[in-house]
């Protein structure tokens, strides 16, 4: 059975979706913010594999053909953002200004923290890029001489907390314009992040899109100061 | 054969920001290059949204799948990271908030003192 699964190209890539699929029609069952299926994917998949003995590499061989596809969907959010321009036109002060401020209290922070809880170097600058997309953060992280595998974990568990909290946050917080949702949103915990807000809304979507862009390139001009810092 | 059209165009234009980025070795991550192409590409009316939509709307909304296996390899890094797990999470916690509420609060304000104008 082992010998099976081991040398098959498909199995992680199946196992992948269905344990998804599942977890998408249990949160429809029953719709809470906190079944979010990228996270119930995450810990059944990691039980399944814990409880066969089957290890991560056998598993990753086929599934690694699914994560193949985060920069090609990351691109695609030229689409909503080509959708939504008027508003950026518009608006362009307040979302860059949203931004700047977003990415900037976010490295101000990950320093207090980190500072406080006396962290290495090394693990401080891991966390620097925990908000942008992975794409951007693995060589940012790499680039500041942090794990870059730690850092993707904290870049993916960022943005599921985002999905699972980010409306949530915006409610008991009174921030109400469908743009500085989608800013938040998407500043905060990128493209999964990203996907949520345009579960809300188009405007939501557009500005998530967009902050997930803009935030990754003020963040790769901004980390290298802050990783100095320490 | 409308989709895998599309498709084609996605991982085309994939490959060509792959390109630019070897190429010109700046630290900006590929998928910026193909995302600046793609809006660029659109807005000039180069690429009739049409062309794209179905299969690019599929990429975004599967989105989170793409992330499955990452997430996963938490299970190999796992011993890595527990001495510090607990001031980890703390720091995830925290900053995620933290970067939601003023990203949001500002634009709010700013957006809010445009319209009074």
């Amino acid at each position: 059975m082992n010998e099976l699964l081991l040398n098959s190209m498909f199995f992680g890539s199946f196992l992948s979706l269905g344990v998804y699929l599942a977890a998408a029609r249990l949160r429809q069952r029953f719709p809470s913010p906190l079944l979010n299926p990228l996270m119930l994917s995450i810990i059944v998949i990691i039980a399944i594999l814990k409880l066969t003995g089957i290890e991560y590499e056998h598993y990753d061989r086929g599934a690694k053909y699914l994560t193949y596809f985060i920069t090609p969907a990351t691109i695609c959010l030229a689409i909503p953002l080509y959708r939504q321009f008027h508003h950026l036109k518009k608006n362009y002060r307040a979302i860059l200004l949203a931004i700047l401020s977003g990415v900037l209290s976010g490295l101000i922070c990950i320093f207090g923290l980190a500072y406080v809880m006396s962290f290495s170097k090394e693990h401080y600058v891991t966390f620097l890029p925990k908000s942008i997309t992975t794409a951007i953060g693995i060589d940012l992280s790499k680039e500041l001489g942090g794990n870059s595998t730690i850092t993707v974990t904290a870049i993916v568990l960022t943005g599921i907390m985002g999905s699972v909290m980010g409306e949530w946050i915006c409610k008991v917080f009174k921030i109400k314009h469908p743009i500085s949702v989608g800013l938040a949103l998407g500043t905060a915990s990128h493209v999964l992040g990203t996907s949520k807000a345009l579960e809300i809304g188009e405007i939501e979507g557009a500005m998530s899109s967009l902050s997930v862009a803009i935030s990754g390139i003020m963040t790769i001009v901004f980390a290298g100061l802050f990783a100095r810092l320490m | 054969m409308d989709k895998l059209k599309q498709l084609g165009i996605i991982l085309g234009i994939t490959f060509g920001s792959e390109v630019l980025y070897r190429l010109l070795k700046l630290p900006v991550p590929a998928s910026v290059y193909g995302l600046l192409i793609l809006f660029a590409a659109l807005q000039s009316g180069l690429l009739k949204p049409e062309k794209i939509e179905a299969t690019g709307n599929f990429l975004l909304v599967a989105m989170p799948v793409f992330f499955i296996a990452p997430g996963v390899n938490l299970m190999n890094i796992f011993d890595q990271v527990q001495p510090i797990l607990w001031q980890a999470l703390v720091l995830i916690f925290i900053s995620t908030i933290v970067v939601t509420v003023i990203t949001g609060k500002v634009a709010d304000f700013i957006l809010r003192k445009e319209l009074d104008k």
